[in-house]
C-alpha cells in the first residue's frame, strides 16, 4: 500500500508547521478576517490543525454534518464562495512556502476542496 | 492493566484503553469533547514522572512541564497518579511579614509559606482569608529564594478582598495560601531567545517574577518590559527597573502612559501598541503579556501577526471577580 498523502507531506511536524503560516495569512486578510474576530486563537489554532490533518489525509474525526454545524452561523453572517476561494488560496501558498512538492498540494487542496458545500452549507 | 489512583481511590486501566475511557468506565465525572487531542477539553495532571509524550502533542511547554496530559490520547504505560482539576486546591498556611505601598493603591504583600519548592513567579495562588473569602494573586518574586511569596495587590473599589488588604491586614496575620496555578512563567531552554514582556497595573507583578527568574537562569537573550498605566501615578517600581536595565545589559524597561502627555523618560500610548511600534518583528520571540484582558486579547493577536508562534505567548488575563 503507498503512504499516505499526511505521511508523505511530513507527519504531525508539517501540520505544525503549516497550521501557524497558514492562520497568520488569514487573520491578516481583510476579506475573511472578520469572521474570526471573536475566537479564542489558540482553540481556533487547534482546530486549523484538526483541519489541515483532514486535508492531509490523515487521522481526523471530521464529519460533513460537522463542518456543516460549525459553520452555519458563518453562512448566516455572509460566508460564501469567495471566502472558501480565500482559505483555499491561503493553503496552497502556505504549503508553496514549506516547499511541499506542487503535487501533493494538489492533492491536499483537492480534499479540502470536497467540504466546501458542506462548509456552505449547500 | 495498570493502576490509576485519584486521591484515595484507584481506578484499573485495560491494556490499550485510554485514561479519559477507564475513568469514565468508572464513573468519573470528566469533561471531554473531541477525543482527538484537538479540544483540549479533557486535560488532567499526572504527578509522579511517567512518560507521557504522545498525550502531551500541542500542548504548552509550561504545561508539559507540570505534567499536564491528555486523557483521551494517553494510554498509560505504567500505573499513573492522576489530579482532577478541581482537585487543585489544597490550601497551606502563610503568614503576613511584610506590607507595604508601592504606589497610591498598590499593596506589596508578602506571605512566609512553608513548603513552596513547586511555585514558580509568575504562576498564581489563591489566598483565603479565615471566612472563606478567596482571590487570586500572581507570585512576583521567585519563591524558594527567600520561603516567601510575593504579591501586588490593587485596591479595587468596593473590592472585598483587596480592601481587606489594604486596610485591615497586618504583619503576623494568618491566611491560607493555596498550591500554584497557571501556565505563565519562565522554562530555562533557549536562552538565547529574545523575551517581550507587556504587563498593565499589577500586571508588573507576575512579569516582574519571571524576569527575575529568567536572570537567575542566565537568560541571554534581549529582554524588553513595557509597563503601562493610563496615569504616571498608577505605575510603580519606576526606579527598581531602570536601575535593572543600567545594570544587566540585555535588560530594557520602557514605562508607558496612556492618558495625556508623558514626561521625560515614558513612553506615551498603550504599553502593548507602544510595545508593538518597538518590536516590529517578533518571529522567534517568547511573550509573556499579563494584566488587562482586553489588552491581552488583542496583543496575543497582533504578537501572533508578528511573526511570533502561539506556542511562545504566555497570558495571564486578570479578570476582576463578579462578586467583589
Amino acid at each position: 500500500m503507498s503512504e499516505s498523502l499526511y505521511d508523505r507531506i511530513g507527519g504531525d511536524a508539517a501540520v505544525n508547521a503549516a497550521v501557524e503560516l497558514f492562520y497568520r495569512k488569514v487573520l491578516a486578510d481583510y476579506r475573511i478576517n472578520r469572521f474570526f474576530d471573536n475566537t479564542d486563537m489558540e482553540q481556533q489554532i487547534a482546530k486549523q490543525k484538526a483541519f489541515f490533518t483532514m486535508a492531509f489525509g490523515g487521522p481526523n474525526n471530521y464529519t460533513g454534518g460537522d463542518m456543516r454545524t460549525v459553520h452555519a452561523k458563518m453562512v448566516k453572517n455572509g460566508l460564501d464562495d469567495s471566502h472558501f476561494d480565500a482559505v483555499m488560496e491561503h493553503l496552497g501558498a502556505s504549503l508553496t512556502e514549506l516547499n511541499v512538492p506542487a503535487e501533493l498540494i494538489g492533492e491536499a487542496a483537492a480534499i479540502a476542496e470536497s467540504v466546501r458545500a458542506d462548509v456552505l452549507g449547500k | 492493566m495498570t493502576k490509576l489512583t485519584i486521591g484515595e481511590k484507584d481506578y484499573n486501566c485495560e491494556p490499550d484503553e485510554v485514561v479519559l475511557d477507564a475513568l469514565l468506565r468508572q464513573d468519573v465525572d470528566i469533561s471531554y469533547a473531541c477525543r482527538q487531542g484537538t479540544c483540549q477539553t479533557c486535560l488532567l495532571r499526572c504527578t509522579d514522572k511517567v512518560p507521557l509524550t504522545k498525550s502531551q502533542s500541542g500542548l504548552k511547554d509550561t504545561l508539559i512541564n507540570q505534567g499536564y496530559f491528555l486523557s483521551c490520547l494517553c494510554v498509560p504505560e505504567q500505573d499513573m497518579t492522576i489530579k482532577l482539576p478541581e482537585q487543585s486546591d489544597f490550601f497551606s498556611e502563610g503568614k503576613v511579614v511584610v506590607n507595604e505601598m508601592l504606589n497610591r493603591n498598590t499593596i506589596l504583600l508578602v506571605v512566609e509559606c512553608q513548603d513552596i519548592l513547586e511555585y514558580k513567579a509568575g504562576q498564581f495562588v489563591n489566598l483565603q482569608r479565615e471566612d472563606g473569602l478567596t482571590r487570586s494573586y500572581s507570585i512576583s518574586n521567585i519563591p524558594q529564594q527567600s520561603k516567601t511569596l510575593e504579591f501586588h495587590i490593587r485596591r479595587l473599589p468596593g473590592g472585598q478582598f483587596s480592601e481587606w488588604v489594604h486596610d485591615e491586614i497586618k504583619v503576623g496575620d494568618q491566611l491560607l495560601v493555596s498550591e500554584p496555578q497557571g501556565h505563565c512563567f519562565y522554562l530555562p531552554d533557549r536562552k538565547e531567545q529574545g523575551i517581550l514582556l507587556v504587563g498593565t497595573g499589577s500586571g508588573l507583578a507576575p512579569l516582574a517574577g519571571i524576569i527575575s527568574d529568567a536572570l537567575s537562569h542566565g537568560h541571554t537573550g534581549t529582554i524588553h518590559l513595557f509597563h503601562g498605566s493610563s496615569e504616571l501615578e498608577d505605575l510603580y517600581r519606576i526606579d527598581e527597573m531602570r536601575q535593572l536595565s543600567r545594570d544587566v545589559v540585555n535588560f530594557n524597561y520602557t514605562p508607558c502612559i496612556s492618558r495625556g502627555e508623558a514626561p521625560e523618560g515614558f513612553s506615551s500610548g498603550r504599553a502593548h501598541k507602544v510595545a508593538l511600534d518597538a518590536l516590529p518583528d517578533l518571529t522567534g520571540w517568547r511573550v509573556f503579556l499579563c494584566g488587562h484582558p482586553e489588552m491581552i486579547a488583542e496583543m496575543k493577536t497582533q504578537a501572533f501577526l508578528k511573526g511570533a508562534s502561539v506556542a511562545d505567548i504566555y497570558t495571564d488575563a486578570f479578570h476582576v471577580s463578579v462578586n467583589e
